[in-house]
């Protein structure tokens, strides 16, 4: 099933505006400078901010609809979210964390060699890297079986390896999957690597002038040097 | 030594502690929680025993849970009994006397709870009620615990208010402090210092307790 998503609000120093759509398989990936929006807009797909206007339409189920009233709130949307800093749960252990409302435990064990933190079932959140603590919070989306996961900034606090690696990791799994994902970052490269869509926002609103201005702006960059190669990618506006 | 009298003193702050963390958990999570009208009246309201003399507060008590108060009236028809100079007296006393000492903390560890691990919770579908069980209460156990061990200090060393609603009678009222008081007023200071003697360990022990929670929430 696809998503369909309109929001209008009024945020503290611009008023955001945007649209965008996002099948099913499908990553789209929003991209854009830090402060621009986008886990405003993250957020309210999530339930967990109300635009001022707008609408969600999740396959044929609304999920918000300003002008009928309709706000499904977060628990019911069920939809798997990774935020940008660790939020697992503190007093639960790993496994305890990716099981907390797993539809089936068996799973989590699978996800769990999947991301290779098999081993570390038993220890405590703080106990643990930041990478491996990210790839519990993604074993934690997917165990709920969402019907979409949405990725705000993830890997950002990690260090650059580990980054690299977990991106991969997401690319081999994003393939596994059926359902749409919406992936935000600033980082150009992690956009090109990991999109199938792109929809760079910047300042509330859509704008590919920025996307074209960034990657224009110094041609030797890996970055342009990886949109050059991936001739797959379209902007989803 | 009046063992009677520690007894009731003991049993007055272990219920009075209970009752106050079912009763203040919810109370301190609305007011660290939500916005809503005539929330700063309600704090301070909750406060205002820790800022009145303890026989003010005991003189209001005596009002409302005397036989013609809205308390002591209701008591009366339902049991057909009194309020006043009765254990159950004294815990209503107790409860009203120690209230902002449970709410205060556990508002304050409320507070401090990373608001993104109630989102979490709220997107993996967990209800507010269940949020609050299975991720706000275990977070906040320290918390919890500070606000049990100062409730149960501060009712063991409850005087006024008690002396006011409960009076003296052995084995229903008469608490520790009240022992002692009645003990020096018969310049019986050796039975005064043994009670008083008996209540310093197990203040400083609850004390030293509430450090080391203190400390590990610093770590």
């Amino acid at each position: 099933m696809s998503i369909n998503v309109s929001f209008k609000k009024d945020l503290k120093y611009f008023d955001l505006d945007i649209s965008f759509s996002c099948a099913k398989k499908n990553m789209v990936v929003m991209i854009g400078p830090s402060g621009g929006g986008k886990t405003t807009i993250v957020r309210m797909l999530a339930g967990l901010e109300k635009p001022k206007e707008g609408k969600v339409v999740f396959g044929n189920e609304v999920w918000f609809d300003s002008l009928r009233h309709i706000n499904v709130p977060p628990q019911k949307r069920r939809l798997g979210y990774v935020f940008q800093d660790y939020t697992l749960f503190p007093h639960l252990n790993l496994y305890e964390n990716a099981t907390f409302a797993a539809v089936d435990k068996k799973e989590v064990d699978e996800l769990f060699e999947l991301f290779r933190i098999g081993h570390l079932k038993k220890r405590k959140p703080d106990m643990v890297s930041g990478g491996e603590r990210q790839r519990c919070a993604i074993c934690q989306a997917l165990a709920r079986h969402p019907r979409i996961l949405l990725l705000d900034e993830p890997f950002s606090a990690l260090d650059a390896i580990t980054r690299r690696g977990l991106r991969e990791e997401l690319k081999t799994l994003k393939g596994k999957m059926s359902f749409p994902i919406i992936y935000v970052t600033h980082d150009i490269a992690e956009a090109l690597y990991l999109a199938d869509e792109l929809l760079p926002v910047v300042e509330g609103k859509i704008d590919d002038q920025w996307l074209q201005r960034m990657i224009t702006r110094d041609p030797s960059t890996e970055v342009a040097l990886r949109a050059a190669r991936e001739p797959r990618l379209t902007l989803v506006y | 030594m009046d063992f009677l009298a520690l007894y009731v003193t003991l049993k007055l702050a272990l219920v009075t502690t209970i009752f106050l963390m079912v009763i203040a958990a919810p109370v301190a999570y609305a007011l660290a929680y939500y916005r809503f009208a005539g929330k700063s009246f309600l704090e301070a309201l909750i406060y205002l025993p820790m800022a009145l003399p303890p026989t003010v507060i005991g003189f209001y008590l005596i009002i409302i849970m005397g036989p013609k108060g809205f308390i002591g009236k209701t008591w009366g028809m339902l049991t057909g009994g009194s309020l006043l100079f009765t254990f159950v007296g004294i815990t209503i006393a107790s409860i009203i006397y120690s209230i902002p000492f449970a709410v205060q903390p556990m508002k304050a560890a409320f507070s401090k709870l990373d608001r993104r691990l109630l989102e979490s919770a709220y997107v993996l579908g967990l209800s507010k009620r269940k949020t609050f069980f299975r991720v706000i209460i275990p977070n906040s156990v320290s918390g919890i615990a500070a606000a049990a061990i100062l409730v149960f200090l501060h009712s063991i060393g409850a005087f006024g208010v008690l002396l006011m609603v409960g009076g003296s009678i052995p084995g229903e009222t008469k608490v520790a402090s009240i022992a002692i008081y009645e003990a020096v007023e018969m310049m019986n200071y050796r039975a005064a210092g043994m009670i008083a003697l008996s209540l310093i360990p197990i203040s400083y022990a609850f004390l030293l307790l509430i450090n080391k929670l203190n400390e590990r929430n610093r770590i």
